[in-house]
């Protein structure tokens, strides 16, 4: 190992001191080899020592010849090697500035000293030592950080992990690979010590193209090459990539100031700093960090109340009291929430095609609830990705388990469901890789991964782990697909409890009138036998939920929802029979009934359809409101086909509906019943067919809804408007129920016997079915008064319970099937190209799972185990990225061999085990990290710092950062005094300009704009569509939601002006901030100040407070001279306008409340 | 984004502005700001260094996108002996292994349907135009027809994604944020790549979506900016209510005071960048609705473009815009036309369809050729996949349908280096399979790339551990159609 070799170099120098020390010199006699060379050693031998193909201006500082030359003994400032170490233009300096180097003020003045005192040389160096010097003065090569990604980027394509288009079985990313003589290639791949003998320097350095390596590609860079050459002439030590090693805990290295450091953070940082010659920079100001540190934690800014608490707090504590309030607060988990949410693609629409509405806000507030509870990360891990399969899951745990449930689904009609179950599998495959491993194993789809030892077989046995719930390849378009729940928020648990309370106490005092009820019903049957005349006979059947009702005795009219609706009847004239109750509608093949345009029923409808059927051919439709398609039958209806019954809803009969059939058929010529009932479930498991009371055997036959079910045509009984063969026999009393009924009730609606008939049966001997009609009759029609409002009571109760039930929120989610669901290796990613079969498996570079069991749980947990080497890195990487931009890894979502190499390892390894021996402790991990003096330094930069590190990555200031999307807008909001904070619910449409959606998105399709309050909420709970995003969000460059994102970037654009401008959402801020300054102000000046301090947290600068009081004097000026723009801006949005206030005046403190919210620093969190 | 070009841009601004700022009053810095101050050595602001790769043929592309999967059949490639098997199911043997979609995977025949419309030839090149396409076909000496277009995707939102991303999933970016990230812009008043969409009458809308001019995951500021037919053109474009454009241009100036104060406390090149920002949405107020205003455009030109060119939203006044986008330097002009996916009640449909765009399409190509701008700019016509040569749904003689067919279908392109007057490739009997020289999405946005000067190998962005192109790894330039 490098940091080892090193070690030993820099011990052997040491000892140079201390021998030299132990001969005896005096302490306060400087002399070269003790006291400058080992200075010089680190700092100036690279270019000035003994290796001479690099030695600049052949100067070499290792031998005594430099002295003459550049040493005047005793007087330092004639001494050349002093005046360029001591000099203080950058340009002239020694070190130069660009090579990172330098002497730090106690060095410099050593060199002094030691030339003032005569510049006396010491002993000369022993062999042992002059070796150990010429290593020091190399280069030291680090193999994973340098190496390796040179090796990824130009080598592993063609030789690296990938089995099936390695070329000349060469492998350059194992140790293996180097190792061993190669005799088909012509030598050692790389002879350890020797570059210039190794084939891999060679090959890189030929000067044929047909022999130089990469084929085809540009050649390395010398840099390159020189990097190459010194790792094999330094021995070619090999290391595993740093990402897959499990993180050690780093020892927490010593500093130059010992003071700086508020946490070990710091000094890992500063350790770096040191290194590198930089200081880090002085603390912000108490505004500055209040500010960034509220906008960080929360989303939002510090209010001035707040702001001014902590100004006026002097305590040691003051900041660390701010944090712990902040951390405490509701808006944290609201703004954790965010970053988790593109993590997660989360939306509100199914992202598609028609890209239709689902409901997943269940999901989104289950996350925004863990956080605000600090829910361990581990536990946030294992709910998220198997929470169903936890022993006794819990509503909340199932809800959590939505996370894999948030891809986009598709439910375009004509696509191929076997296609697209394959991409939910790899969604989630590249989304659980990327969030939890920083691995970019979506490209092992098709192919080995190219750079990383991920193979293709691999990625499919990750995917089975999520490849076994019963889902649908096609969506359904506009609700949730299977499998989803009923998620009831705990407010509504609460108020489902209180229905269920009077559910049962109306079921209790029904249940204590039950002995009254046995005597007066016997009373009532007793009365109905006594009754002889046949025209008195009493009979009653459910109407409970009765939508249609046509009896069809002598009169083909009938009742639609208590209306008596007139039919007619087409293509001849009534025929009517004796039916199975009184008369009955005969049917000759031709002619049929129109009944109406009742009643709407769609695919989301519970309902039931029953009549009496005498059939005399065995096809026939019974009755339907359905029509010939361009491509068949669409609409819903009950048909006789091939003697079978068909319950038929479509919209395009291949493809596009849901339809079940009896399997035996049933017989003609013969009155039997039927009734068909569907649960609005849109599979044909939903739907159930009675004959004669008797549940019948089904058979799917169409499993496939996608759009809507038409309304258009009539309700025909004996006939369909399509060229289906029309009825022939007889129907009788056609019933539609808006209900899915019971078994018993489908029984008693199959009774035929009159009420008076049953009564006269005595009552042993009456089947179940005319007995609950008898009871049922009694207790809806004729029983006592007390009894019937006691039933009705109950039954209405019930019925609430049931209808809320249904109003509730419902939310996808995984769950597994029973039996597992087989996985293959698809050759090249293609969904029908199956290979092997394969099970699930856990990558081979990551420890095993050790449960026997290998199921999504396992895999849950395996990941959370502390021996997995990326969870935590990948982790506490994403939370630094929050506070400093670029994480310690840049490419916060790869950690692979294309990845970046950390800027501050050892920091990443610190923060890893910190963060898993915290026991995931997410907010202590926040708190460390806002707490240490690192975060809290200023972001102001110097144009020297800048050039040296543009991008921060050193950390000697803090990030100055154009704030993401969501939270310019709530900033906006919340310092205008509109911000509803409402935490959950239903997503909210606030201000979109009109007409956005009008040209691209499906017809129908509106933008569910919101009003009052939901105007206003934070913009994690706006709508979002993701083939349409709310623009101003993609503006501010948030991710579409369409696929996972880890980080994103932050571009500077016009549209951005314009928006922040323009858009009423700021506008109607401008106006609220005006309104709020001026109903608690005082002074023209003061009300500016507040303005300003609202947005910036700061005091206004002089030069900041006259230009805005210039800006206030001259638009108030306009606008005293133009009243009608003025009120046309002061009506800016839907919040009321405060009319006490004068709109010149209102409009021109709008006009500066909105170049206060247009500032580059108020949408900047510095 | 490259950020190493992108800091060297922010530095040189800053070496520039960053002194100004501090020696001369703001309302001067805004003056130097207006002037184009750091565009002045070149044609092109942004894009990557080293490109082009090569001398481009084309300077822009107006890319007239056909939503929903235009019938090949009926508009453009003949096929006489389909007349003689009117109802004959289409044999096997022609269709081989093809999947079609499942929304005629259960037909129990797939009968073979012809066009409707008559063929006849045209122009010196004798090109098959049907007679649903008359102003077009008096055009098809300057137009190059690509017969054998090919694609995998059998849906619409996966085939239109492909179409404009070179990937069937979400999450790459669209050509045009491609060809803007690369090759940057040519006028500093307007977007780099623009998008008009419009509503046609052949029945067959198809939702369009956002990421069809999205920047995926290149930087946002690469995406397609839509421009709507109502309202603000460009959103968030006008003042609000109660804002003249005089108090605009004071609050500019005053912000542009406080964001100079900002940068010289913070010495973030970010918020110079932010002050030339404000500058160029400023420009864009004036831009853009001058951009509209057809007040200069002769009689005579909006006649040619049809009556429909007086209805905003619509493809002729788009096909219109198009023109003035050319003329004002923007790269890349999208128009997505809505309303070719024609399953059933075909005949009806796709002649509505045809008469939206022919009229206008065909004015656009000539009002380009007399005014020069022809020769740089590249005209692309087509949709997401074609349509079958089998009935789907309903069949009688006036009544029928076809579902999509991916396996080949009819483009055409104009102008910006292709040949003239050609048609490539050729079909079968039934315009089912391909006979000769395929053109499959990738080589189509490979030849698109080669015209403006991109090596479509070259152009790349590195995301999630590797380089990405619009031609993933897949793409030949079709040479057969270059000039």
């Amino acid at each position: 190992m490098k940091s080892g070799k090193l070690l030993k170099i820099v011990s052997v120098l040491a000892s140079l001191a201390a021998a030299s020390t132990s001969l005896g010199q005096g302490n306060e006699s400087l002399t070269y080899t003790k006291d400058i060379l080992p200075i010089l050693s680190t700092t100036c031998l690279d270019c000035h020592g003994p290796d001479d193909t690099r030695r600049m201006l052949n100067l070499r500082f290792d031998t005594q010849d430099f002295l003459s030359s550049h040493i005047a003994p005793g007087d330092p400032d004639s001494s050349l090697l002093y005046q360029r170490i001591s000099e203080d233009d950058p340009i002239r300096v020694m070190p130069p500035t660009s090579s990172g180097r330098k002497l730090t003020p106690e060095q410099i003045e050593k060199v002094r000293a030691w030339i003032a005192g005569g510049a006396a040389w010491g002993t000369n160096l022993d062999d042992v030592q002059q070796a150990a010097l010429l290593q020091a003065a190399e280069r030291q090569v680090v193999f994973t950080r340098e190496v390796r990604p040179i090796l990824s980027r130009n080598c592993f394509q063609c030789h690296g992990p990938d089995d099936q288009n390695r070329q000349m079985g060469l492998r350059l990313d194992i140790p293996e690979g180097f190792a061993g003589d190669r005799g088909t290639l012509g030598g050692p791949v790389v002879l350890p010590g020797n570059a210039e003998d190794s084939l891999l320097f060679q090959r890189i350095t030929a000067e044929a193209e047909s022999f130089r390596m990469p084929r085809g590609r540009d050649a390395l860079t010398p840099d390159e090459i020189e990097t190459i050459r010194l790792w094999i002439k330094q021995g070619a030590d090999w290391e595993s990539h740093w990402a897959y090693i499990p993180p050690v805990k780093p020892e927490v290295p010593a500093v130059s100031d010992a003071d700086w450091p508020a946490n070990p953070v710091d000094n890992f940082v500063l350790a770096r700093l040191d290194k590198e010659g930089l200081s880090p920079s002085a603390q912000a100001d108490k505004a500055t960090l209040i500010r960034r540190v509220t906008l960080d934690l929360t989303g939002i800014p510090p209010t001035l109340e707040e702001v001014d608490a902590f100004l006026a707090d002097d305590s040691e504590n003051a900041y660390e009291k701010v944090v712990d309030r902040l951390l405490q607060s509701p808006r944290y988990g609201e703004r954790m929430a965010l970053e988790w949410l593109d993590a997660a693609r989360y939306a509100d629409t199914n992202g598609y095609q028609s890209d239709g509405e689902r409901t997943m806000w269940r999901w989104r507030d289950w996350v925004i609830n863990a956080y605000n509870n600090n829910m361990p990360f581990d536990q946030f891990t294992v709910e998220q990705l198997a929470g169903d399969m936890l022993p006794n899951a819990t509503l909340d745990q199932r809800i959590a388990s939505g996370f894999n449930r948030n891809h986009s689904l598709n439910a375009e009609g004509g696509i191929v469901p076997e296609e697209f179950l394959i991409e939910y599998a790899v969604d989630r495959v590249a989304t659980t890789s990327t969030v939890w491993l920083g691995l970019t194993f979506g490209c092992a789809r098709c192919h080995d991964h190219k750079f990383d030892p991920l193979q293709q077989k691999e990625f499919y046995e990750l995917s089975a782990f999520f490849n076994n719930i019963d889902e649908r390849g096609k969506g359904f378009k506009y609700v949730n697909s299977p499998p989803f729940i009923t998620a009831p928020t705990p407010s509504q648990e609460a108020e489902l409890a209180v229905l269920d309370e009077k559910v049962s106490a109306a079921r209790l005092a029904f249940a204590e009138l039950e002995a009254t009820i046995a005597s007066k019903q016997a009373e009532w049957e007793t009365s109905l036998v006594g009754s002889s005349d046949n025209d008195a006979a009493v009979d009653w059947n459910l109407k409970d939920g009765l939508l249609v009702h046509h009896a069809l005795d002598g009169d083909i009219s009938g009742v639609h929802l208590s209306q008596t609706v007139e039919a007619t009847l087409e293509n001849g004239l009534p025929h009517f029979v004796d039916g199975r109750i009184g008369a009955a509608a005969s049917f000759d093949g031709t002619r049929f009934i129109n009944a109406g345009m009742s009643p709407n029923l769609d695919y989301e409808s519970e309902f039931s359809l029953s009549a009496w059927i005498y059939p005399t051919a065995d096809n026939g439709v019974i009755f339907s409101r359905a029509s010939e398609g361009d491509e068949g039958e669409v609409g819903w209806g009950i048909y006789l086909e091939d003697g079978k019954i068909r319950l038929n809803l479509s919209t395009r009969v291949l493809d596009d509906g849901v339809a079940a059939a009896t399997k035996a058929p049933i017989q003609l010529e013969r009155w039997q019943h039927v009734t068909a009932t569907y649960d609005g479930s849109k599979t044909p498991g939903g739907m159930r067919v009675y004959i004669d009371g008797q549940a019948q055997e089904l058979e799917g036959v169409l499993d496939l809804v996608g759009n809507r079910l038409p309304q258009r045509y009539p309700l025909r009984i004996g006939a369909s408007g399509s060229s289906k063969p029309k009825f022939q026999g007889n129907i009788d009393d056609v019933r539609i129920y808006d209900r899915v009924l019971t078994t018993e009730e489908v029984a008693v609606v199959a009774t035929a016997q009159t009420v008076s008939a049953i009564a006269s049966i005595p009552a042993e001997s009456r089947s179940k079915a005319e007995s609950d009609k008898l009871r049922l009759s009694f207790l809806n029609q004729y029983a006592p008064a007390d009894i019937r409002a006691a039933y009705t009571q109950m039954m209405e109760l019930e019925q609430d319970r049931d209808e809320f039930w249904d109003s509730l929120p419902t939310v996808m989610v995984m769950e597994e099937m029973s039996t597992r669901r087989k996985t293959y290796r698809l050759n090249r990613g293609v969904y029908d190209s199956p290979a092997e079969e394969v099970f699930p498996r856990t990558p081979s570079i990551l420890p095993p799972i050790t449960d026997a069991e290998k199921n999504r749980l396992t895999f849950a947990k395996w990941l959370v185990a502390p021996s997995n080497p990326l969870m935590s890195r990948v982790t506490v990487n994403r939370f630094w990225q929050m506070y400093f931009g670029p994480g310690l890894v840049k490419t916060a979502d790869n950690f692979g061999s294309q990845g970046e190499f950390p800027s501050h390892p050892e920091l990443l390894d610190w923060l890893a085990t910190t963060f898993i021996e915290s026991g995931w402790d997410v907010k202590a991990m926040q708190r460390l990290i806002v707490t240490s003096a690192t975060y809290q330094q200023s972001s102001t930069v110097s144009p020297e710092l800048l050039e040296r590190d543009p991008e921060n990555r050193l950390l000697a200031r803090a990030t100055r950062m154009r704030m993401p999307a969501q939270q310019i807008r709530d900033q906006a909001l919340a310092i205008s005094g509109l911000l509803t904070e409402k935490i959950g619910g239903p997503s909210v449409g606030p201000y979109q300009p009109e007409g956005l959606w009008d040209d691209i998105v499906e017809a129908g399709q509106v933008y569910p704009l919101s009003s009052g309050e939901d105007l206003y909420r934070r913009s994690l709970y706006t709508f979002w569509k993701r083939t349409l995003p709310p623009p101003a969000m993609i503006t501010f460059d948030s991710s579409t939601r369409e696929t996972h994102i880890v980080s994103t970037t932050r571009t500077n654009t016009p549209l951005q002006a314009l928006n922040l401008m323009n858009d009423v959402t700021y506008t109607e801020a401008a106006r609220a901030m005006a309104q709020r300054v001026m109903q608690q102000g005082t002074s023209v000046e003061g009300n500016l100040h507040t303005l300003y301090r609202l947005a910036m947290a700061h005091e206004p600068a002089t030069q900041v407070q006259s230009v805005l009081t210039d800006a206030f004097t001259s638009h108030l000026e306009e606008y005293r001279a133009d009243r009608s723009a003025a009120l046309a801006l002061v009506n800016a949005g839907e919040s009321p306008r405060d009319e006490t206030l004068d709109i010149a005046e209102l409009a021109a403190y709008q006009m500066v409340a909105s170049l206060i919210l247009n500032l580059d620093g108020t949408i900047t969190r510095d | 984004m490259n950020p190493i070009d992108d800091r060297k841009l922010q530095l040189t601004r800053r070496g520039f502005l960053g002194l100004s700022s501090t020696c001369l009053g703001a309302a001067a810095l805004n003056t130097l700001l207006a002037e184009n101050a750091f565009a002045q050595s070149s044609q092109s602001f942004g894009g990557l260094a080293g490109m082009p790769h090569f001398a481009p043929k084309a300077k822009r592309v107006i890319y007239l996108f056909q939503s929903g999967g235009p019938s090949q059949h009926e508009l453009w490639d003949y096929k006489p002996k389909l007349a003689d098997m009117v109802g004959a199911d289409l044999p096997p043997s022609v269709r081989g292994n093809q999947r079609v979609t499942s929304m005629s995977a259960g037909q129990l025949s797939f009968p073979i349907v012809p066009s409707v419309y008559k063929f006849a030839q045209h122009g010196n090149s004798g090109a098959w135009v049907s007679e649903l396409m008359p102003h077009t076909a008096k055009i098809v000496d300057d137009l190059a027809f690509i017969k054998t277009m090919n694609t995998e995707a059998i849906n619409h939102d996966p085939g239109t994604t492909f179409f404009q991303t070179g990937a069937q999933l979400a999450g790459r970016p669209s050509i045009g944020a491609w060809v803007d990230y690369g090759l940057g812009s040519m006028n500093q008043n307007l977007p780099t790549f623009v998008a008009l969409v419009s509503m046609g009458t052949g029945n067959g809308a198809q939702p369009l979506y956002d990421r069809l001019w999205g920047s995926g995951f290149l930087p946002t500021r690469h995406q397609g900016v839509k421009f709507l037919a109502s309202g603000d053109p460009v959103l968030y474009l006008s003042n609000p209510p109660g804002v003249q454009s005089g108090t605009r241009r004071r609050f500019l100036d005053d912000l542009a005071r406080l964001n100079a104060l900002t940068l010289e406390q913070s010495g973030d090149p970010e918020t110079q960048t932010r002050i030339t920002q404000y500058e160029m949405a400023y420009r864009m107020q004036t831009s853009v609705p001058e951009l509209n205003d057809l007040s200069g455009e002769s009689q005579a030109t909006l006649d040619r473009y049809g009556p429909d060119v007086m209805k905003p939203g619509t493809f002729a006044r788009n096909c219109l815009l198009a023109r003035r986008l050319a003329e004002r330097d923007v790269r890349f002009i999208q128009l997505f036309h809505r309303g070719w996916d024609q399953h059933t009640q075909l005949p009806n449909g796709i002649s509505n369809q045809s008469r939206d765009v022919d009229q206008a399409q065909a004015a656009l190509v000539m009002d380009l050729k007399e005014r020069g701008l022809l020769d740089d700019t590249l005209v692309v016509w087509g949709g997401e996949f074609g349509r079958s040569v089998y009935c789907q749904g309903k069949f009688t003689e006036a009544v029928y349908g076809r579902d999509h067919h991916p396996r080949c279908f009819t483009m055409w392109m104009a102008g910006g280096g292709v040949k003239p007057g050609i048609s490539y490739g050729e079909t079968d009997d039934f315009s089912f399979n391909i006979v000769k020289d395929p053109v499959h999405v990738h080589d189509l946005h490979a030849t698109i790339f080669h015209l403006l000067g991109i090596d479509h190998t070259k152009l790349t962005f590195h995301y999630q551990g590797r380089d990405f192109r619009l031609t993933d790894v897949h793409g030949k330039v079709v040479e057969g159609i270059l000039a």
